[in-house]
């Protein structure tokens, strides 16, 4: 996108606003932290959330940010609005540093910042339209304007025929629909997302996530997001950082995140969505081969990295002998196929390891799990 | 005869309680306000008025009405040149439901959830914003609540009022009750006010209800 694109986030710059000059390619970077900490004076001593967070977002993606409860992840999406004032290093937004805003120039910012919440946080005494029209109403938006704006929100959340309900008679999922559009009606550059499918079913995250990709293809913004889910980040996100004790510990695009996690971090996270293996084999796996006739049972993992999917008929007859197929699934991740079989090899005419290295030739990573009967 | 001695004692009451509480609730909300704002982590936060501003709201709620009222003496001469009579009562009361409405006032605005002042900031609201359109209306069924414990509170602080001479039903339930053993007149005054303390809890409590969207 264009430096000249409509979506820019115009902050009004005083005289000596700081302009850092970085490589051409975070020059362009949307949002950007540069040795980013924030210690907390707890009541034993300070407490770290946040240290050296060097990181640059770019226009137009979904960014997401994972880690634990506790990681820090809330604190930094937070330096982003200035709800979380930084205690060292500096957040650049469209390369201002918005560390030494006043009062004045953050409610401008923050204008052209949209965030929705885990819990919501719709105002309980207001309507849907009330709550819609409340950050117009608060910067001195003209009625008819208002009305507008607030119609054609309502519209693309698909809620302009509750206008008049009040948030205690939504669902998890319609409040989510309100809290974006409140989000949205200043038409931000920026929209940061806090758990914000944390607090709903399976399928309400689904629509709530669909909805957040077509905004972001819609109208071309920015979207930051914090999540303890995988499954989200998968489902929507371009690139993902992994945040353990308020330090980046992995960081790439999704597919390679996904289809090669180097840090044990992102591999506890992705657990869930993995295959392990099933507890009635676990059982009956011998780690050395009781007969010649007893099966091999190899895992081959597909990372992505590839990007043909992974060619079964040849894999088999590169293997020779009986290939049953255990267990295994591939899923397609920005276009990239990753994921893992477990097969049962017998009768080949080669041996374990000549398996090993033949499997090898398709998938990026293969393991002799054991032997079965 | 009675019928009139009663009607008087009545408008008197109300005058009394009706008055004192108003001027409370326009100060106490205030008051209200900024003990919540300027406590730590709040908006407008400012640790030492917070401390004084507490400190004097707790003197006159330490003190019992009574002693409140001949202490407050001097100051009520000074205020509407005269101690005696519904007005000169009024200023005592109104100094003890000051401080005692923006207590519970307080405690509404103190339980309106940080997250949607949290969201607040995040649509760019200044902190004058955050208080009129956030931490008011989200605590308005909660201080309704509250300016209904203080009328009911009132109305018994001025039967204390009409002993040191204001009127009111309470004076007549003491003078014709106590002092002259007439307890047709004292049941009828009982029987008047639990009446209107009915009413206005009855009244309150609607009204909190109907403001609550939760």
């Amino acid at each position: 996108m264009s430096a000249a694109s409509p979506l820019r986030l115009e902050i009004p710059e005083p005289h000596n606003a700081v302009r850092t000059e970085l490589h051409p390619d975070l020059n362009h970077a949307h949002v950007r932290f540069i040795g980013l900490g924030k210690t907390y004076n707890g009541q034993q001593g300070p407490v770290a959330a946040l240290h050296g967070i060097d990181l640059a977002i770019q226009r137009g993606e979904v960014f997401g940010i994972i880690g634990r409860s506790g990681a820090g992840k809330s604190s930094l999406i937070r330096t982003i609005n200035r709800l979380e004032q930084p205690t060292s290093g500096r957040v650049l937004i469209d390369q201002v540093d918005i560390g030494e805003f006043d009062e004045e120039r953050l409610v401008h910012l923050r204008r052209r910042i949209g965030m929705i919440f885990q819990h919501f946080n719709l105002m309980s005494a207001k309507t849907v339209w009330q709550n819609v029209e409340l950050p117009l109403k608060v910067a001195g938006v003209a009625k008819p304007a208002r009305e507008q704006k607030v119609r054609e929100l309502l519209e693309l959340v698909g809620l302009q025929d509750k206008h008049k309900a009040y948030p205690a008679q939504l669902s998890g999922g319609q409040k989510q629909r309100v809290g974006i559009a409140r989000a949205l009606v200043h038409d931000p550059a920026i929209l940061l997302c806090d758990e914000a499918t944390s607090a709903l079913d399976p399928e309400t995250t689904q629509s709530i996530l669909g909805l957040l990709r077509e905004i972001n293809r819609r109208l071309g913004l920015t979207i930051i997001l914090i999540t303890h889910e995988m499954a989200v980040i998968r489902d929507i996100c371009d690139r993902v950082v992994v945040l353990e004790h308020g330090k980046i510990v992995e960081q790439g695009p999704v597919w390679q995140v996904f289809g090669n996690p180097q840090h044990e971090v992102s591999k506890t996270l992705l657990a869930p969505l993995q295959h392990s293996l099933p507890e009635d084999l676990q059982g009956r796996l011998q780690p050395q081969p009781a007969s010649a006739q007893d099966a091999v049972v190899l895992r081959l993992q597909f990372t992505g990295s590839r990007q043909d999917e992974p060619d079964l008929a040849a894999l088999f007859s590169a293997l020779g002998g009986r290939v049953r197929l255990l267990q295994g699934g591939v899923e397609r991740i920005q276009g990239h196929a990753l994921g893992q079989l477990l097969l049962a090899v017998s009768g080949s005419p080669v041996g374990t390891e000549q398996l090993q290295q033949r499997a090898a030739a398709w998938a990026q990573q293969v393991e002799v799990l054991g032997y079965v009967v | 005869m009675w019928f009139e001695r009663l009607l008087q004692g009545f408008i008197d009451t109300f005058l009394m309680v009706g008055v004192s509480s108003l001027i409370a609730l326009l100060a106490g909300i205030p008051l209200a306000v900024i003990l919540v704002t300027s406590a730590k982590g709040g908006i407008f936060e400012a640790p030492a008025l917070n401390r004084a501003l507490g400190a004097f709201v707790n003197l006159f709620r330490s003190i019992p009405f009574l002693i409140l009222m001949v202490a407050l003496i001097p100051f009520t001469r000074l205020i509407v040149g005269t101690t005696y009579g519904v007005w000169a009562a009024v200023v005592p009361l109104t100094i003890a439901a000051t401080p005692f409405f923006a207590r519970i006032a307080e405690v509404s605005l103190r339980e309106v959830d940080h997250g949607l002042i949290e969201a607040a900031q995040a649509m760019g609201c200044r902190r004058w914003h955050i208080i009129w359109h956030v931490l008011l209306p989200e605590a308005l069924p909660g201080i309704v609540g509250g300016f209904t414990i203080t009328l009911v509170t009132m109305i018994n602080s001025s039967a204390m009022a009409g002993a040191i001479g204001a009127g009111g039903l309470g004076d007549i339930a003491y003078r014709y009750g106590y002092q002259r053993f007439d307890s047709q007149i004292m049941l009828t005054v009982i029987v008047l006010l639990v009446i209107l303390v009915a009413a206005i809890q009855l009244g309150g409590d609607r009204l909190a209800r109907g403001l609550n969207k939760r």
